[in-house]
Parts: structure tokens; C-alpha cells; sequence
């Protein structure tokens, strides 16, 4: 069997802060398939972030990874070098991050940072990299390539510019994107053209997709796989139909009853009740269980990671129904 | 917005104490400000009274003694002068003439500034036009004219002083005055008329005072630096009131001959305060700083 | 982009007649102008005529417009001592202090912005604590203290910098400069590193702040993202930005030099403005403060309304305008 495009085992990234250690990333494992769309579901906090900055590598001090394998292709990325690094950023992996605005330099034309990002990886001319860049922009449905190449970030409406931020990710033909919540900031219109349209171009050129998000309703229509992730750790994971049709942990639950679609109009919203803990107050046991309505005293022992049907993991002891 | 209460403060301090520098700093500062204040008592002799300097005494090298036995650990001057007490009483004119100019520029900075933020429209229009205006001159350069047109003395050097400060202060209140006073229209927007004062300064004042705080530390080294450079060009504090930068002025003449240290000395302590109140006002700007806490 | 040039040449044009009534009510309405703009030792039948002549007896308004137009017309009075028009002397001054301002702001410029840099990106390391804290230092060190320091060492202790004034000059485009020679080098250096060091000092610490608040954006952690070599982060993401409001600090800063240059060319008997200005004060030769506080006032609202220029040229944002294409 060949290896997956990507596979994450036993993920561990810690900060060692001054106030204590914060585990950001708790033994998280998952598998990606040439060509599929995984989703990573959670709240803020819950690590899906920093999973997605783990497997590029951009983890900063004092954060680092403390345990676990990332294999892309069957390469070991935790044991890379800088420079073997940089050779897979904006290569063989791209990342789309939530905010264009911010994650576009302000004060660089659209071509320097389009141009820059093919000629750091392979040696052709300027003229063949523009190219390109006019390709992928014209690929992510941007009218008059030539017009844009020579603006400047601000010149451009939101949308526009995820648009860009996708086109920059794929001028390298990846094997993998990571998007980072890349529509959240977008209005509700154009987030809709740019999940078909990312899932189209994934289907068409064999690139696996890691979207992370906090909004189920996006992976619904997008993913092939899903993972919930709560305070570091994978909670749930499935194909998108089994989960969303089936959820067994009850946090995957409560979130899908608070998705304001799934409730009665007239009715008020159902909520999680309790907030996300403090990373750095966990303790021991299961991160959920004062939240959770079907916690019981031995919930005190965290779950490990289970096998409850063939392509489902579920860390709970007392799954619902 | 209620009073800070003990235990902030005591925070404060301790997150003070975290840096050695701003320590030693402090401690540097303390030591200046207790010589200063003692000068007339721990001084070796008043290097003003005619009747206690020798003039056979003058420019002995630091360490030398002199014929009548007296040793001067940091030498004479030429008119036979101890350096040390020179230092003694110079630091406290200078400390003088410093910490009080900074408090007058704050007292009227703070006016200005509540004044320009409160009334707004036309009131903060002209206030802050003339402060821009005159933020866009360097200090040294209006407070030099003035004193020429002025000419020499002590009132004369504060209120030139006063003068170059004020607008610096108003600006920095004017601003944490506005974002305060934006909090408390969202908060409470019926309130905040101009039928209740007295809450209002209760609410502005506190929140403009942190900034405040480390402005006019900063500034009073500006000041004490800045009078030491008005009277070492001879425009500054007369002789009769002989500040550090006037012992720096006498004694560059002798620099070429050889004997620094009438100018080097005096120079080296206007050194060492400006590095203390620095030093103490750098940390205190880190812990007073909302953005750079974590 | 016009509009915004115009609005600012107004501005301008407004704080320079505003400065020249404060100058103007300080000298003939507040002091005796007679006084100030009249040799000391005139006689009163002198006086008298000169007062005639400088319409002393005429209402304040119509003097204030003569006066405006006496000084456009560059006649601000005769120096006391020297005899010439004030502007004369101070225009003939002026290039010997550019050329100490110029000098000292590269220096401030070619190692100050490097080493904020390093420091900003290395904060916790022992290079980049030594460097701040020699820029606390610098930033510390009264001048005029530095200055007679590096007399102290240079001149009279090692003796390889002559301790005062200014080299051998050469003229170029007319004007005469003295950094073309090596004589004129080695008088300039002094000078120059004591005026930088403030300056110096500032622009570390600006750069620092500047890359320590910069290095988290997310434009940085998307350039890495895409895999770019540390040196193009840094060297082209990371500078531009920086460099934008560094720049117009720059610029406003060397009005500041050029003020500072007095305490400078005091200590190195410099034969600049700064020298020229204490010494009239010392020798109460009015006219040329007052020529010099014109001077300088017009020279100080060109550099601001430059520096603003520059900065909405530089900055993309400011000069395209937020055209949002849908």
C-alpha cells in the first residue's frame, strides 16, 4: 500500500511559558489522502491552529514539538534541517492563513511577493515566473491578471485577496495546502464561491487539503474526513457523513446542535454550556467533563484514543448514543 | 475606574525590582539626589565662601595635596576650588533647577491637555495647533532665544525650561484623556454631560497619569540636561548660582593644558544622573505599558 | 496626491507667517527695537534717525508689513559687529553646518539602523543587550560632554585629531566643502561622531521597537511560510516596512541636528550658524539672532513639509489611495 500523503502520529507541541507549560498540541494523529479534503473542527484555543503550524514547521519559541512523527510522502519532518525546511514551504506544502489583509506585505507590489515565491524554489527566469503567476490568478477566477500583478494589497477588496493568498499557495504545485480558517473573514457570498472552488481545483490536480475551521456548516459541504479537536486533542474523528449523521463525543454533539440551521426557529440557540479552559489549568482527565452532560466520576482518567468503528477514533468513556 | 488599590502597587514594584539595571539605576539616583540634598553638610568645604578656598590651592590634579596638607580627591579648580564639593552643590542646583521646571511644565502640560481633550471643538484646535507648532522646534533652539531675549537667572532658566516642556505634556494627557473619555461615551452615553465634572476628572485623571508618569521622568534628565547645555554656552544659570554644565563651561578652557578634570568630573556625575533617571524611567515605561504586558 | 501637497505647502506657508509675527512682536514690540536692531553705541541723533528709518513712528500693522517685506527681500538689519547683512553672515555659515549636520546623520544612519536591526531580532542576545545598552548610553551622554571627552582622548592624549575647527575646504557646485579633503576629514570627525551619537543612539532604538513589534505581523510568518530564504524576509518584508516611518523620523531629526550643531560647534569652534548664534547672543548683536531665527524657522517648516511629502511618496497606502476592485 503506498504511504499517505501525510501522516501525523502522536503529535505533541508544548510552550514552555513563564506561567507554565501549555499543551497546545496533545497527542494528535491523523491521515491524509492523496486528493481528499480533511477537515480540523475546534474552537479557539483548541489547537487546530498550531496542529496546522506544526506540520509547516513554523512553530516558534517557546513553543517546539515535543513527540510524535509528521510524514509527508513518507519523509520525517520533525527531524528536518532550516534549509530542508524552507525547501518544503511554499513547495511541496503551502499554507493559507485567515487573514489576507495582514498576511499580504502591505508595501510590496502583488507581483514581488508572487514572483519571489517561484523563483525561491526553482531557477527560471522572471519572465517565465510571471508567467505562472498570471496562471494561478486566472486559475482562482481573477479577471485581468496583468492589472493586478502590478497593485498593491490594499487595492483590493477581501475577497480578492484570499483569492491571492490561494493563487500564491498553488504556483508551486503542492502536494499539500493547509488553510487556516481562510474564509472566516470573508462574507458569506464569496466564502461559498471559494470552497468550491478550492474543492474543485483539489479534486482536479490531486492536492490534499487540511481545512481548519471552527464552523462545522463549512466542513459539511467540503471535507471527506473530519477531525474535532478540544483543548489540544482530537476528540472525534470520521468520515464527514458518519460524524456529522453519527457524533458520538458530546462535545461533537453539542456543536452541532448549536449550528443556528439545526434549531427550531422560534427557539432559543442551544449552547455548550461552561467556556473553553485555560490551556494552562487542564489537569488531569478528560479536558470536557465539566461541560459535558454525560460525565461520570471515572471521566477524572483522561481517555485515550479509540477504535469504536473501522475509520473512527473517539477519546471518550461515555460516548452518546 | 476605582483608586489602585495596595496590592497594585506592591505588584508594581515587585515587577519594577525584576530588572537589575533599573535597580541599580534607582539606587545610583537615590545616592544623587541624598548627596544633593545633603551638599551643604557632607561637602569637604563651601567652595563659595571666599574665606574657606585658597588660591595657591588652584588646579591641583585629583589626589594631590595641597601645601597647607588638605588633599582633594578629585582636584581643584583654578580659583582653588574643591571639585568634590563643586560636584556636591552643582548636582543640586541642577536637580534643583530640573525637577522644578518639570513640575511646573507637568502642572500646566496637564491643564492644557484635560482642557483640550474636555472642552474639545475650538478649545482643542488652538491648544494643540500650538503644540504642534512648537513640538516641531527642537527644545534647545527656543529655549536659547528665549534666553537671550530673557537674559540670565534662575526664574529666567525655569521659566525658558518650563516653556520647551509644557507642550510635550499636553500632547501625551490630551491623548490618554480622549481614549478615556471614548470608553466612557460607550459605556454610559447619557451620562458624561458637561453637568458632571467631577466624574470626569475622577475617570480621566487616573488613566492619563501612567504615561504621564514616565514622560516626565524621562524629561526631567531632558531638563537637567538641557540647562547643563544652556549654561555650559554661557546663557544659562548665572555664576553666582553654578550649576553642573557651568563647573563643565569653566573648566573646558583648561582641557588642552591638560587638566580635565575641572570639566570632567562635574561631567562625569551630570553623566552618571541622567543614566540613573533613565535606567528607572526605561523600566518603568516597560511595566506601565499595556501593550508590552502578556 | 495634489491635493494632500497643496494642503500641506498651506499649512506650511500658514506656521512660517505665524513664526514670523511671534518673531517680529518679540523684537519690535515686546524688547526696545531700538535697542535690538540699533548699533549700542549710536548717539541720539542717531537714534532718532533710525528710527524715522525703520518707521518706528508708523502703526504697528503697517510695520509688521514692512517687515514682512524687508525679510522676503532677505534685509533682516546689519550686524553689529561685523558690519554686513545679517543674512549675508549666516547664508555664508550655513553650508560649514549642513555639512556637520549631513555628516553627522550618515554616521547615525550607516550604524544605527543595523544595529537596531540586530538588536531587534536577537533581543535576548548578548549582542543585542550590548547594544542597547550603549544606545541607554548614548542616548545619556550629554553632548557637550562627549564632545570634551573626545577632545580629551584625541586631541590631547593620543594627539591624532586636531581638537577645533574646520579643514581645508574645496569648492563644489560652488559651494565650499571640506569633507573632499583629507585635512577636512579628520576636522570633521570629531564633530560629527559627537553630534551622531544622540542620533545614534535614537535610531537604535527606533529600528529595535520597530522590528520587534514587526517580526510578529503576519505578512512575516506568511513570507516564511512560503518558504523564502531569512535574508529576503528580513532584507526585503521586513525592511520596507520598518524603513517607511523610519525614514520620516530621519528626516524631522535633522532639524533637531541642526540645532543641536550649536552646542557642537561651540565646543569645536565649528565656523558654522550654531557658533555664529552664541556668539552674537554673548555679543548682543541682534540682528543676526534675528536673522537666525528666521532662517533657521524657514529652513525647519521646508524640511517637515519634505519629510511629509516623502513619507505619503513612500508609502503605497497613502500614495494610491484604498481603491477597493471588487
Amino acid at each position: 500500500m503506498t504511504a499517505p500523503l501525510l501522516e501525523v502520529e502522536g503529535l505533541r507541541m508544548h510552550f514552555f511559558t513563564k506561567a507554565g507549560v501549555v499543551k497546545a498540541v496533545d497527542d494528535v494523529s491523523f491521515r491524509l489522502e492523496r486528493g481528499k479534503i480533511l477537515g480540523l473542527v475546534g474552537e479557539s484555543g483548541s489547537g487546530k491552529s498550531m496542529t496546522g503550524y506544526s506540520i509547516l514547521g513554523l512553530v516558534d519559541p517557546p513553543g517546539r514539538i515535543v513527540s510524535g512523527r509528521i510524514a509527508l510522502n513518507g519523509t520525517e519532518l520533525t527531524t528536518l534541517e532550516a534549509a530542508e525546511w524552507r525547501r518544503l514551504r511554499g513547495n511541496r506544502i503551502a499554507m493559507i492563513f485567515q487573514d489576507p489583509m495582514m498576511t499580504l506585505n502591505p508595501v510590496l507590489r502583488i507581483d514581488t511577493q508572487m514572483v519571489e515565491s517561484v523563483l525561491a524554489h526553482a531557477k527560471v527566469s522572471r519572465q517565465s515566473a510571471l508567467a505562472r503567476c498570471r496562471e494561478a490568478l486566472t486559475k482562482v477566477g481573477i479577471a485581468s491578471p496583468d492589472e493586478r500583478l502590478e497593485s498593491y494589497p490594499h487595492q483590493f477588496s477581501g475577497g480578492m485577496r484570499q483569492r491571492v493568498a490561494i493563487a500564491i499557495a498553488l504556483l508551486n504545485k503542492p502536494d499539500l495546502i493547509i488553510a487556516d480558517e481562510p474564509t472566516t473573514a470573508l462574507d458569506v457570498t464569496i466564502q461559498g464561491q471559494i470552497l468550491s472552488e478550492m474543492q474543485a481545483l483539489c479534486r482536479e490536480s490531486g492536492t490534499g487539503l487540511i481545512w481548519i475551521t471552527h464552523d462545522l456548516s463549512v466542513i459539511a459541504g467540503l471535507a471527506d474526513h473530519v477531525c474535532v479537536m478540544y483543548a489540544g486533542r482530537i476528540v472525534e474523528s470520521g468520515t464527514v457523513d458518519e460524524v456529522l449523521d453519527h457524533p458520538m463525543h458530546p462535545y461533537t454533539k453539542g456543536l452541532l446542535a448549536s449550528v443556528p440551521g439545526a434549531n427550531e426557529p422560534g427557539r432559543p440557540l442551544a449552547q455548550i454550556p461552561g467556556m473553553t479552559p485555560s490551556l494552562l489549568a487542564l489537569g488531569e482527565g478528560c479536558a470536557f467533563r465539566e461541560r459535558c452532560a454525560n460525565a461520570q466520576p471515572d471521566c477524572t482518567v483522561a481517555p485515550l484514543a479509540t477504535i469504536p468503528a473501522p475509520g473512527r477514533t473517539l477519546r471518550c468513556l461515555h460516548p452518546t448514543a | 475606574m476605582a483608586p489602585e488599590s495596595d496590592s497594585s502597587w506592591k505588584r508594581l514594584a515587585a515587577e519594577f525590582a525584576e530588572s537589575r539595571l533599573a535597580m541599580l539605576g534607582l539606587m545610583l539616583l537615590t545616592v544623587v539626589v541624598t548627596l544633593a540634598l545633603l551638599a551643604p553638610w557632607v561637602s569637604p568645604q563651601n567652595p563659595y565662601d571666599l574665606g574657606q578656598i585658597d588660591i595657591m590651592d588652584s588646579k591641583l590634579a585629583p589626589g594631590e595635596a595641597s601645601a597647607s596638607g588638605k588633599t582633594y580627591w578629585l582636584g581643584t579648580d583654578d580659583q582653588g576650588r574643591d571639585m568634590v564639593s563643586g560636584i556636591f552643590y552643582g548636582l543640586r542646583i541642577s536637580l534643583m533647577v530640573g525637577v522644578t521646571s518639570t513640575i511646573f511644565a507637568v502642572a500646566i502640560g496637564l491643564a492644557m491637555g484635560l482642557a483640550a481633550a474636555y472642552f474639545g471643538g475650538w478649545v482643542d484646535t488652538v491648544i494643540m495647533r500650538i503644540v504642534d507648532i512648537q513640538l516641531s522646534f527642537p527644545a534647545i533652539l527656543i529655549a536659547l532665544v528665549l534666553l537671550a531675549v530673557l537674559g540670565q537667572g534662575v526664574g529666567k532658566i525655569i521659566f525658558a525650561l518650563v516653556t520647551v516642556q509644557w507642550a510635550y505634556y499636553a500632547r501625551t494627557v490630551r491623548s490618554s484623556a480622549l481614549v478615556e473619555r471614548q470608553k466612557e461615551y460607550i459605556e454610559a452615553a447619557k451620562v458624561l454631560a458637561l453637568s458632571q465634572p467631577r466624574i470626569v476628572f475622577r475617570h480621566l485623571l487616573p488613566n492619563c497619569l501612567p504615561p504621564l508618569i514616565v514622560v516626565a521622568t524621562v524629561q526631567v534628565a531632558h531638563a537637567i540636561s538641557l540647562e547643563a547645555a544652556l549654561s555650559f554656552l554661557g546663557v544659562g544659570l548665572p555664576i553666582t548660582e553654578p550649576s553642573l554644565g557651568l563647573l563643565i563651561s569653566n573648566g573646558f578652557q583648561y582641557l588642552l593644558s591638560g587638566k580635565y578634570w575641572i570639566s570632567f568630573y562635574p561631567g562625569l556625575a551630570l553623566l552618571v544622573t541622567i543614566m540613573a533617571i533613565n535606567l528607572v524611567a526605561d523600566q518603568l515605561r516597560d511595566i506601565l505599558n499595556p501593550r508590552l504586558r502578556k | 496626491m495634489l491635493a494632500y501637497t497643496i494642503r500641506r505647502l498651506g499649512q506650511s506657508l500658514f506656521v512660517l507667517a505665524v513664526m514670523s509675527l511671534i518673531v517680529f512682536l518679540g523684537v519690535y514690540a515686546i524688547g526696545d527695537p531700538i535697542e535690538l536692531l540699533v548699533n549700542p553705541q549710536a548717539d541720539a541723533v542717531e537714534r532718532a534717525r533710525a528710527a524715522t528709518a525703520l518707521g518706528l513712528d508708523r502703526p504697528i500693522l503697517e510695520q509688521y508689513w514692512t517687515f514682512l517685506q524687508q525679510a522676503s527681500r532677505g534685509h533682516l538689519g546689519t550686524s553689529f559687529v561685523y558690519n554686513v547683512p545679517a543674512v549675508q553672515l549666516i547664508l555664508e555659515k550655513l553650508p560649514a553646518t549642513f555639512e556637520l549636520a549631513l555628516a553627522a546623520m550618515v554616521i547615525a544612519i550607516t550604524f544605527g539602523i543595523p544595529l537596531g536591526l540586530y538588536a531587534g531580532l536577537h533581543p535576548d542576545s548578548l549582542a543585542g543587550r550590548a547594544i542597547m545598552a550603549i544606545s541607554i548610553v548614548g542616548f545619556s551622554l550629554p553632548t557637550f560632554w562627549v564632545g570634551l571627552v573626545l577632545i580629551m582622548v584625541f586631541a590631547v592624549q593620543l594627539g591624532i585629531l586636531p581638537p577645533n575647527g574646520r579643514g581645508e575646504t574645496v569648492s563644489l557646485l560652488g559651494i565650499p566643502v571640506s569633507f573632499l579633503t583629507v585635512d577636512g576629514l579628520k576636522h570633521l570627525a570629531l564633530p560629527a561622531f559627537n553630534l551622531a551619537l544622540l542620533k545614534l543612539s535614537l535610531l537604535i532604538r527606533l529600528t529595535r521597537a520597530s522590528t520587534r513589534e514587526a517580526i510578529l505581523q503576519d505578512y512575516i510568518k506568511f513570507a516564511r511560510a512560503k518558504g523564502l530564504a531569512p535574508r529576503r524576509v528580513i532584507g526585503v518584508h521586513l525592511l520596507k516596512n520598518i524603513l517607511i516611518p523610519i525614514v520620516t523620523v530621519i528626516g524631522l531629526e535633522l532639524g533637531s541636528v541642526i540645532a543641536f550643531a550649536i552646542i557642537t560647534e561651540s565646543i569645536f569652534a565649528w565656523p558654522g550658524t550654531g557658533k555664529l548664534l552664541i556668539d552674537s547672543i554673548n555679543q548682543l548683536d541682534r540682528p543676526v539672532i534675528v536673522a537666525y531665527l528666521l532662517v533657521i524657522v524657514t529652513i525647519f517648516i521646508t524640511i517637515n513639509f519634505l519629510v511629509d511629502l516623502l513619507y505619503s511618496v513612500l508609502d503605497p497606502r497613502v500614495r494610491l489611495g484604498g481603491a477597493a476592485a471588487a
